[in-house]
Formats: structure tokens, C-alpha cells, sequence
């Protein structure tokens, strides 16, 4: 019982960091995709100015889940670990080279070093998703056996299932941070930008379903076990979520009502999160360790649960000041397009 | 709780914790694994003494503006608010490389122990989750909520940068004292999950690594206003933004001194093998010299000065008092003598050589109500920063080398908790030509932010009168 709790803070963790951290991945993709320095200038301004505030909390939702999972179930953390090293390793030059460009990219002089640090900062935003779903994949479809660096260093992460749960990761984050962007433009007044973004979103969201949906193929041959628990069961409920959210979420952008747009975006996102964990019940590592046998004693179990409780009461309402002072407009700096006409 | 007696029983019960492959030790691929750790922690912790302190310095800053309604200290406190929140992005970042090391490249010391000392890391995550929420709020926040309301927000990150350090040194302070588990047949069990924060080890490390993180936040900072003393800007904002800094570094490098031979007292007691490395003491002795300078070699230190009894008067307090020996271990359970005591001497030196800059500048100030005038103190004060850093990386090596060969003190092998994964060096050589990317890359933005700074300056108040 103890044990289905530490996976739920795994699930939760993993979601937020999907639905929130995956956005500024995806907004990275957007600056990557703006075109030329004049071009998308005022894009690439909307896009530091929507993340500065938030992205590094965003990131902790991975030193969040890294934690929990070592904690509760140390031995497959040491297993994925040293079996998917390659891929987290790329994926952690990403996450080092990304957060230090975003952060050099704000304070750089000309367009030319902007244009350096940016070029990093989206390139890694492209990296970083991919490859840690990528090592996500090679967990779901069985290819991380129990023990230090048991399974193929290559394989374990470069397969079928990995590049489908990659491509996925980039194409849901660049959805939801146009979804969040548009958002933030309309709040700013942009009209111009709210329609770009607008654009975006229904493109990125429409192209989301269609790699999940045809992902479906992939998995039946690639992770036979996978595709049977996302077609029955609560692993099910969890897909039908997703769609119905996916499909309620385009009609909103649709309609321009941003908002709840928002909302349902994530909760797409998270569904699918939550419908991996499902399909994959009762096992951990799936061919390897379950969920029981993977856990740490019920002392360290009840130990965790009892600091998150404590640390939420904490966290909650700091989180919910931030994110109310951010979609209030609070933090906002004044705009500005981040690209040759901007002086300094 | 596993007594330092039952060592050599141990020996045999920690080769039990190889792992479950078990295939000899790949020495290459141990020091490898070692060397990529290391070059991590060195470049982590220096930002980790600007995420710690910085805050703190910044909110002390504000409050003078706050009390005293001068200008120039919400000038300072917004600038350094700016470098505040690049600095600990990059923290951040680098901190989550360990996050990563500690399972890509220590998997079975994770597998092991990740549960009995878990919990700390968890509530770490909280306090790094708190700071960057008000950090933001607080950085973003000038100029948007009203002045009182901002001086709050910043309150939060102070507490959580603390809270943060505490429960990361918590978890080295127990892999140097482990408690709250035993070791059953090869199996880790009875395991108490608080046991990281109940450890009295922490304290003294604690204290130790927040005075060195004041002292090198502190003099590093300090040394770029004295750079700009020197070359002749003697402003007020130059003074005062000198004088913030320094000062907290001044008063935080004496008292280190005594909070080092506290330190010095817990390690004699809780891991006698390491006092003896850092000292190069080869046989158990009563009333035990301490020797300055010199090489150990054949079981002695050669060409040192030695003061007699004086290790046992400041390990024990007392000069009659026996020093345990490196001779009280076989050799292979002994760290490397000269790392160990070449860094700790080092770190001694270098921390006697900053109270005393420290007590010129307190004194000049108690006694003139003024900084010093001398261009020496400014010299060398521009040296005291980076002393501080290297002396802070000299205490960690004494720290973490003065362990080995355990990762887990008397209870687990470093050789057994590494990756049995391949190409763990090719990862040690991207990860040091990031860092020295990103090394280059933070020091051009922090010029940038002096040059600004100084742009605005001329614009505001145009060149002062020297």
C-alpha cells in the first residue's frame, strides 16, 4: 500500500514536470523555429519573458522525481541509473546548456552572442525531452533489467518504443507552450502573437495526437505488455482522458478561450503520464522488479510520505503565489522583442 | 550502529555489497568515476556558497536602503539581486548533474543506501523548490510589490538556501558517520529513515561549510570593488559595495578558526583514520606532535616543523592524549596521506592567512570608523577570494579523500559502488569542456553586468571627483 503512495509521488512528479518543464522545453522549440533575428524577435521576447519567473522551479520537478525515486525504490534507481547513463547524460549536458544559455541569453550584448546562446538554449530544448523520455521508454518497454548496469548501454534507450516516447515529449511541449503562450500574449495585449502562437498550438496539438495515436502501432509491436495495458483496464480510462482532453483542448483554441485551455492541455498530458504507470501495474521495472519488490522498507516509505505531506503544506501555497502573481502580470517585465532592435 | 571495532569484520561483509555482478574492480574506470565526481562537487560548491549567502547578503543590502532611505543601497541590492538569480540558475543546473552522478555513476552505493538517507535529500528538494520560487518572486518582483512586502518575499529564500545546505551536509556527514541501519548477512536492514537528521556529525560540518560559503561569497564579491578601489573609483557605491561583503567574510573568517578546531574534535573521534592522514601520523601515539609542512613518506613526515603534543592538545585538549594512527588499519583501508594532509595544510594556511586580513580590516574600522587605506590590504584582498574558493575545495578533499577507500565510512567501498557501465571517461571529458565552457561563459556576463552597471553610473551622477 505504502508502496502504490511512492509511486503515486512519482506519477505526480513526473506529470508536473511533463506538464510544466515540458512547456519550457517546447517554448525553447518555438524559439528554435522562429526564424530569423528580426523575424522572431517579438516571439523570442514573449518567450523570456513567460519563462523567466517560473522555469527553474519548473525544474525542480526532476530533482523532485530523482529523489523520490531513489528514496523509495533505491535498486531500480541504481539500475536505470547505470543501464540508461548514455541517454541521461545527454539529456543532462542539455539540461546544463540550456538553463545557462537561457539564463547568459537575457544579459548578452549583441544580436550575435544572442543569437549563440539562443541557438543553444533551443537546441538543447530539443535534446533534453527527447532524450530523457527516451530513457523513459526504454523503462516502459522492459529493456532495463535489475543490477548495476545490467542491461545494453546502446539499445536499452535507442529503440522503437524510446524515439516514439521522445518525439512525443517535444511535439506535447511545444503544444503546451504555445497553449500557455498564447495565453500570456493576450494577457499582454499582443494580438499579433496571440494569433501566431494561436496557430501553433493547433498545429503542435493536432500533430501530438497523431504521434500518440499512431504510437499505438509502434508499441504493439515494439512493447507488446505496454500496449496491452494502455488498451484495457485503467490504463484505458487514463487514454480516453487524454483524447477527450486533447480533442476539448484544439476546440478551445479554437474558440480563443486560453484559460481553460490551459488546464486541459496539461491534463492531457498528465493523463498520459498516469496512464503509463497504470498500464504498467504491478511492475516496476517491467520484466524485472514490481512495485513491491522494488521498494524501500515501510519505515523509509512512510518516512517519504511524511516529508512530502510536511513539504507541501510549505510548497502549495508558495507555488500558488507565484503562479498567481505570474498569471496576474505581476512579474512581468515590460515587453520586449528579444533581437536587433533592441538596444543596449 | 557500527562501531569502528568491528572494522575487519566489515571488510569482508562490504565485498558481500559488490553488487549484484561482481566482476573484479576496473581501477581506470574507479578513478575515472572519481575524478568526473570531484571536478562536479569543486565546481558545484562554489556556486552552492553563492546560493547560500548571496541571498542573505542581498536582503541585508535592501534592509539598509529600507532603514536608511540611501539610494545606494537599493542600486547595490538590485544589481546583485540580478547576479543573484544568474548564479543560482547555473547552480541549479550543476546541481542537478550530481543528482545525476549520484545514480550514473555510484549505482550500487544508491541501490544500497538510497533509503536510509533519502529523506534528507527529499526535504533538500523542498528547500530548493522554495528558493527558486522566491527567488524569482523576489528578483522579478522590484519595482511590482510594494517595498515592505519585497523585503518579505526575500525571506523565504534565505531560510530555504540554510535549510538546503543543512540537509545536503546531513548526507555527507552521515556517509563519514553512518548510522541508523545494520548490516545483515550482506543486507541493509533495521533501517531508521531520520537517522540523517538526527546525526550531531552534521552540526560541526554544517557551521564549518556556511562560514566558508560567507567567506568566499564574501571575499570574491569584496574583490571586485577593491579591483575597482584600486584602479582608482573611490566612490561611496564603490565603498559600501565593498564594505557589505567584506565585512560579513571579515567576520566569518575568524571565528572559523574555532569552529575548525571543533570540527578537528568530532573527526578525532568519529573517523580517527582521516585525522591521522591529514596529520601523516603512521603509529597510534600518546601525546602526538603536530607537524607543519614536510612530505610523508616511509611512515613519517620528512622536512616538517614539528610542535610537540600540540595534535593532542588540539584534538583532545589534552597533551597526554593517544592519537590513533594510520598503523590502527591495514594499508589498503588507508586514504592517500599526502592528498589528504597536503590539502588540509593548504586549507589551515590559508584560513590563518584570511583572519589575519580580516583582522587588519576589523581593526581599521574599530579604530578610524574607515576602510584601510593601504594599497596592500586591496591587493590583497583581491587574492583572498579566490584563496577562499581553493581554500574551501582543499577542505572538501580532506573531507571525501580522507574517507577512502569507503563511500559509506567502514561499511562500503568506493570500488563497490561504482558503474560496472563503459565509457564512464567519456563522459568525464564532455563534462569538463562544459564546465570550462561554462566557466568562460559566466564570467563574460558578469562583466557585462559590471559594465552596465558603470554605463548607468556615468549617466546618473557623471564621473565623480577623485
Amino acid at each position: 500500500m505504502l508502496a502504490e503512495f511512492a509511486v503515486a509521488l512519482l506519477v505526480v512528479g513526473l506529470a508536473a514536470y511533463a506538464v510544466l518543464g515540458g512547456a519550457d522545453f517546447g517554448a525553447g522549440f518555438w524559439d528554435l523555429t522562429a526564424g530569423s533575428a528580426e523575424r522572431g524577435a517579438r516571439v523570442r521576447g514573449l518567450i523570456e519573458r513567460s519563462m523567466g519567473p517560473v522555469w527553474e522551479s519548473n525544474h525542480v520537478w526532476l530533482i523532485f522525481v530523482l529523489v523520490v525515486c531513489w528514496t523509495t525504490f533505491p535498486t531500480a534507481f541504481g539500475s536505470i541509473m547505470s543501464t540508461l547513463w548514455v541517454a541521461l547524460f545527454i539529456a543532462l549536458m542539455g539540461i546544463v546548456l540550456r538553463g545557462s544559455a537561457f539564463a547568459f541569453r537575457g544579459e548578452s550584448a549583441t544580436v550575435s552572442q544572442q543569437r549563440f546562446f539562443g541557438v543553444i538554449f533551443a537546441a538543447s530544448s530539443l535534446i533534453v525531452p527527447f532524450f530523457l523520455a527516451a530513457a523513459i521508454g526504454g523503462i516502459a518497454s522492459g529493456r532495463v533489467p535489475a543490477g548495476n548496469a545490467a542491461g545494453d548501454l546502446l539499445t536499452s534507450w535507442a529503440n522503437p518504443t524510446s524515439v516514439l516516447v521522445g518525439v512525443l515529449a517535444i511535439v506535447t511541449g511545444a503544444y503546451l507552450a504555445a497553449v500557455y503562450m498564447a495565453g500570456d500574449a493576450r494577457r499582454g495585449g499582443h494580438d499579433d502573437l496571440v494569433e501566431r502562437m494561436r496557430l501553433r498550438a493547433l498545429g503542435a496539438g493536432a500533430a501530438a495526437g497523431v504521434v500518440a495515436l499512431g504510437g499505438f502501432g509502434v508499441l504493439r509491436e515494439d512493447a507488446r505488455p505496454l500496449y496491452d495495458g494502455l488498451t484495457e483496464g485503467a490504463g484505458l480510462v487514463a487514454v480516453i482522458i487524454s483524447i477527450v482532453a486533447g480533442i476539448a483542448g484544439l476546440w478551445l483554441i479554437w474558440t480563443r478561450r486560453f484559460a481553460l485551455a490551459r488546464v486541459v492541455a496539461a491534463a492531457a498530458v498528465a493523463a498520459v503520464a498516469c496512464g503509463w504507470a497504470l498500464a504498467q501495474q504491478p511492475e516496476f521495472l517491467p520484466g524485472a522488479l514490481t512495485v513491491e519488490e522494488a521498494a524501500a522498507a515501510d519505515a523509509t516509505l512512510a518516512a517519504v510520505l511524511i516529508a512530502f505531506v510536511v513539504g507541501v503544506l510549505v510548497l502549495a501555497p508558495s507555488l500558488v503565489l507565484l503562479w498567481r502573481l505570474v498569471l496576474r502580470g505581476r512579474l512581468d517585465r515590460d515587453f520586449r522583442p528579444l533581437g536587433p532592435d533592441r538596444r543596449r | 550502529m557500527i562501531g569502528p571495532s568491528q572494522a575487519f569484520a566489515l571488510v569482508d561483509v562490504a565485498s558481500g555489497l559488490a553488487g549484484t555482478v561482481g566482476q573484479p574492480v576496473d581501477q581506470p574506470k574507479l578513478l575515472g568515476a572519481r575524478q568526473m565526481q570531484a571536478m562536479s562537487l569543486a565546481w558545484h560548491i562554489i556556486l552552492v556558497c553563492f546560493g547560500v549567502t548571496f541571498p542573505g547578503i542581498v536582503l541585508f543590502t535592501e534592509a539598509l536602503w529600507l532603514r536608511t532611505g540611501d539610494l545606494v543601497y537599493r542600486d547595490l541590492a538590485r544589481r546583485w539581486s540580478k547576479v543573484m538569480l544568474v548564479l543560482f540558475a547555473v547552480g541549479a543546473v550543476s546541481g542537478t548533474v550530481l543528482s545525476f552522478e549520484l545514480g550514473i555513476l555510484w549505482p550500487e552505493f544508491m541501490a544500497r543506501f538510497g533509503d536510509v538517507f533519502g529523506v534528507a535529500f527529499a526535504l533538500e528538494g523542498f528547500a530548493f523548490f522554495i528558493e527558486a520560487i522566491f527567488i524569482a518572486i523576489y528578483v522579478y518582483g522590484w519595482n511590482r510589490i510594494p517595498d515592505r512586502l519585497h523585503l518579505l518575499t526575500g525571506l523565504p529564500m534565505v531560510v530555504a538556501g540554510v535549510a538546503g545546505a543543512y540537509f545536503v551536509i546531513a548526507v555527507n556527514a552521515w556517509m563519514n558517520n553512518p548510522t541508523g541501519f545494520d548490516v545483515v548477512n550482506g543486507q541493509v536492514t533495521n533501517i531508521d529513515p531520520w537517522t540523517t537528521l538526527t546525526n550531531t556529525a552534521t552540526w560541526p560540518e554544517l557551521i564549518h561549510m556556511l562560514m566558508a560559503a560567507y567567506m568566499v561569497a564574501g571575499f570574491l564579491m569584496g574583490g571586485v570593488y577593491a579591483w575597482a578601489w584600486l584602479r582608482g573609483d573611490r566612490s561611496r557605491r564603490v565603498r559600501v559595495a565593498f564594505a557589505v561583503p567584506f565585512t560579513l567574510a571579515a567576520l566569518a573568517a575568524p571565528a572559523q578558526l574555532v569552529v575548525g578546531d571543533w570540527i578537528a574534535r568530532y573527526v578525532a573521534v568519529d573517523q580517527p583514520i582521516k585525522l591521522a592522514a591529514q596529520e601523516g601520523l603512521a603509529e597510534t601515539t600518546e601525546g602526538a606532535p603536530f607537524t607543519i609542512g614536510g612530505w610523508y613518506e616511509d611512515g613519517e613526515v620528512q622536512g616538517g616543523i614539528e610542535i610537540p603534543y600540540m595534535l593532542s592538545i588540539l584534538a583532545f585538549h589534552d597533551p597526554d592524549a593517544t592519537v590513533e594512527g594510520l598503523n590502527a588499519v591495514p594499508p589498503e583501508d588507508q586514504p592517500p596521506v599526502n592528498t589528504v594532509r597536503l590539502a588540509f595544510q593548504f586549507m589551515v594556511a590559508v584560513g590563518t592567512g584570511l583572519a589575519l586580513l580580516a583582522a587588519w580590516y576589523l581593526l581599521a574600522w574599530w579604530r578610524k570608523r574607515r576602510l584601510p587605506q593601504s594599497k596592500w590590504f586591496y591587493r590583497a584582498a583581491i587574492l583572498a577570494g579566490p584563496a577562499a574558493a581553493g581554500a574551501l575545495i582543499a577542505g572538501w578533499i580532506v573531507t571525501e579523500v580522507g574517507r577512502q577507500p569507503w563511500i559509506v565510512y567502514d561499511v562500503m567501498r568506493t570500488e563497490s559502488a561504482v558503474t560496472q557501465a563503459d565509457g564512464v571517461n567519456v563522459g568525464f571529458a564532455v563534462l569538463a569542456f562544459v564546465y570550462a565552457a561554462l566557466t568562460v561563459g559566466i564570467i563574460y556576463v558578469l562583466r557585462r553586468f559590471a559594465k552596465r552597471d558603470r554605463e548607468a553610473d556615468a549617466l546618473t551622477t557623471g564621473p565623480e571627483a577623485p
